[in-house]
């Protein structure tokens, strides 16, 4: 027969247990779909990391690894006023780091 | 013998190392994602979110250095993958390592394949010791020397030089999938492996690039009817013809090549039976298999699924023959575990090298080992806390309700955040790899 080890729970507590969670769940959240595992989930799983496209990527991107405080910009800056060129622009790839475990 | 679990007189488990930094900011590069030993167990293999992955090689006793006896120091370190953007799908494709999975090795070389959501990568790594000095045929400034001035010849001699650890990509195999690879496996034959996603397999060998078998699709006509996907599989370890996968529904299906060349049809289906009357919105995530290993042996395989570790018998497919509550009071927490996206984390587990104990991880960086033979299970943490050289690691206890007890710990009290998704053991020695989120811990067993 099957062994069951480690601290178990009578089944019938085990089921109550899960339904009150659901029912905690179902109150909060009253349009959940009736069906968890089913598509809707599955098919956003699939869709991982799927971007409206490239622009939207990198700014996602360049958001994420702002790790400095921006500097202030000066007030006598005026827009328009300095054509960007390449060097100007900050770089999009972020540096490769050597892991912290090789230290 | 191999012992695996505490509690008994002759064997505890001891603190060995710590790597990665200790403050508290993680960047999120620095979450290891996977960890491998090799087969002889020298060298231990790590990949991170950021696409590194970083291989430490075991010290040889030494007299010179008793202390340090055993211990895994870095041995080489290179970028794997990097990120990347489809264009036509808009679609991120992440630098993390999935996965890590070593060759048997066959010459002075390692070998390793490493693997992000779309690409899988064959790496050699090879040491080198000496170099080839004393040639004549170039400048010094670098330039060819006329030919017709070269009056001698000199045969080059090669001279030791301080050791040089080198990662070099061998094979690229690419735009095979199309949905996530969340496993590698090599095949006994050391010939081919197998590698999967969401809802394909496909198989490859290790020296073509430019092909791969579909062995598995379960991708329906029509995307609405999907219900299921692929969560892991594994080649069998001594059946070259035969793996295994899992779903998100909780059952595996063991598939024979030799049976057909589209492996769509299982040769065995393993599910446990549930009653129907005990379903919840719940049943089917948590019963979400996220990772399935066989034993040494090849005559059990385990699964792991959200709140429990199963072990079955190959040759029976109704129910596992052994499982192992990792932490059943999360039951009670489902709810908050499913609005924080916990309830989705993918805890993986493994084997001692006799397969006479298993060990997989939890939260608040504690980790749980079981011994099949004396039923005895122990639960341990990875914390700078118990870093002490040599420390003896103290079991820990979850208070699940009453009176919470010195020493214990409350579920309420537990760090979800501080997830212990992957281990690995040593394939011969009580020596085990734990990653905490950024930090790699090295526990080994003390001998009284």
């Amino acid at each position: 027969s099957e062994a069951l080890f480690g601290e178990a729970e009578p089944e019938t507590k085990m089921i109550s247990m899960e339904k009150a969670e659901e029912a905690k769940l179902k109150a909060k959240y009253p349009n959940l779909g009736s069906k968890p595992g089913g598509s809707d989930f599955l098919r956003k799983r699939l869709q991982k990391g799927k971007y409206f496209d490239s622009g939207d990527y990198n700014m996602a991107k360049a958001t994420k690894n702002k790790q400095l405080p921006v500097a202030s910009v000066e007030k006598t800056e005026i827009t328009g006023d300095h054509i960007p060129t390449p060097q100007d622009l900050p770089q999009r790839k972020p540096s490769l780091v050597a892991s912290k475990l090789a230290v | 013998a191999m012992a695996g679990v505490g509690g008994g007189n002759d064997f505890q488990w001891c603190f060995s190392q710590v790597k990665g930094a200790i403050d508290e900011d993680v960047a999120e590069a620095d979450i290891i994602s996977t960890v491998e030993f090799n087969y002889s167990g020298d060298l231990l293999a790590t990949g991170d979110k950021g696409g590194r992955v970083v291989i430490f090689q075991r010290e040889q006793e030494s007299k010179n250095r008793p202390l340090s006896r055993g211990e895994y120091n870095v041995y080489s370190t290179f970028q794997s993958h990097e990120p990347e953007f489809d264009y036509l799908k808009s679609l991120e494709i992440e630098e993390k390592i999935n996965k890590i999975r070593w060759l048997p090795q066959q010459n002075a070389a390692h070998f390793l394949l490493s693997t992000n959501d779309k690409t899988i990568k064959l790496w050699k790594i090879s040491e080198r010791d000496k170099r080839a000095e004393g040639y004549n045929l170039k400048d010094e400034d670098g330039r060819l020397r006329d030919p017709f001035r070269i009056t001698s010849l000199r045969v080059p001699v090669l001279m030791p030089m301080d050791l040089m650890v080198e990662a070099s990509p061998r094979r690229i195999f690419a735009n095979a999938h199309t949905y996530h690879i969340n496993s590698i496996s090599v095949n006994s034959d050391h010939e081919t492996y197998l590698s999967a996603d969401d809802l394909r397999i496909n198989l490859w060998h290790l020296e073509i690039t430019d092909r791969s078998f579909n062995i598995v699709d379960i991708k329906p006509a029509n995307m609405e009817e999907l219900t299921e996907v692929i969560t892991a599989a594994e080649c069998h370890p001594h059946q070259c013809n035969v793996f295994v996968y899992s779903s998100s529904k909780g059952t595996i299906r063991l598939c024979d090549m030799r049976a057909a060349a589209l492996c769509d049809r299982h040769s065995k289906f393993f599910e446990e039976p549930e009653d129907p009357s005990s379903r919840s919105f719940f049943s089917e995530i948590i019963s979400s298999i996220s990772d399935v290993k066989f034993s040494h042996s090849g005559r059990y395989m385990m699964t792991r699924d959200y709140l429990s570790v199963k072990v079955w018998d190959l040759n029976m497919e109704n129910r596992p023959v052994e499982t192992y509550q990792v932490h059943e009071y999360l039951r009670s927490k489902l709810c908050s575990l499913y609005e924080n996206d916990c309830i989705f984390d993918k805890f993986e587990c493994c084997w001692n090298g006799s397969d006479s104990a298993i060990m997989t991880g939890s939260y608040n960086n504690f980790f749980r080992m079981f011994d099949r033979n004396t039923r005895r299970d122990i639960t341990l943490e990875a914390s700078r806390e118990n870093s002490k050289p040599r420390a003896i690691l103290k079991p820990r206890k979850v208070c699940t309700g009453g009176k919470r007890k010195k020493d214990e710990i409350s579920v309420d009290s537990l760090d979800f955040n501080k997830k212990i998704l992957h281990t690995a053991w040593h394939p011969k020695e009580n020596v085990i790899a734990v990653a905490a989120t950024n930090n790699l811990y090295i526990f080994q067993d003390k001998i009284n």
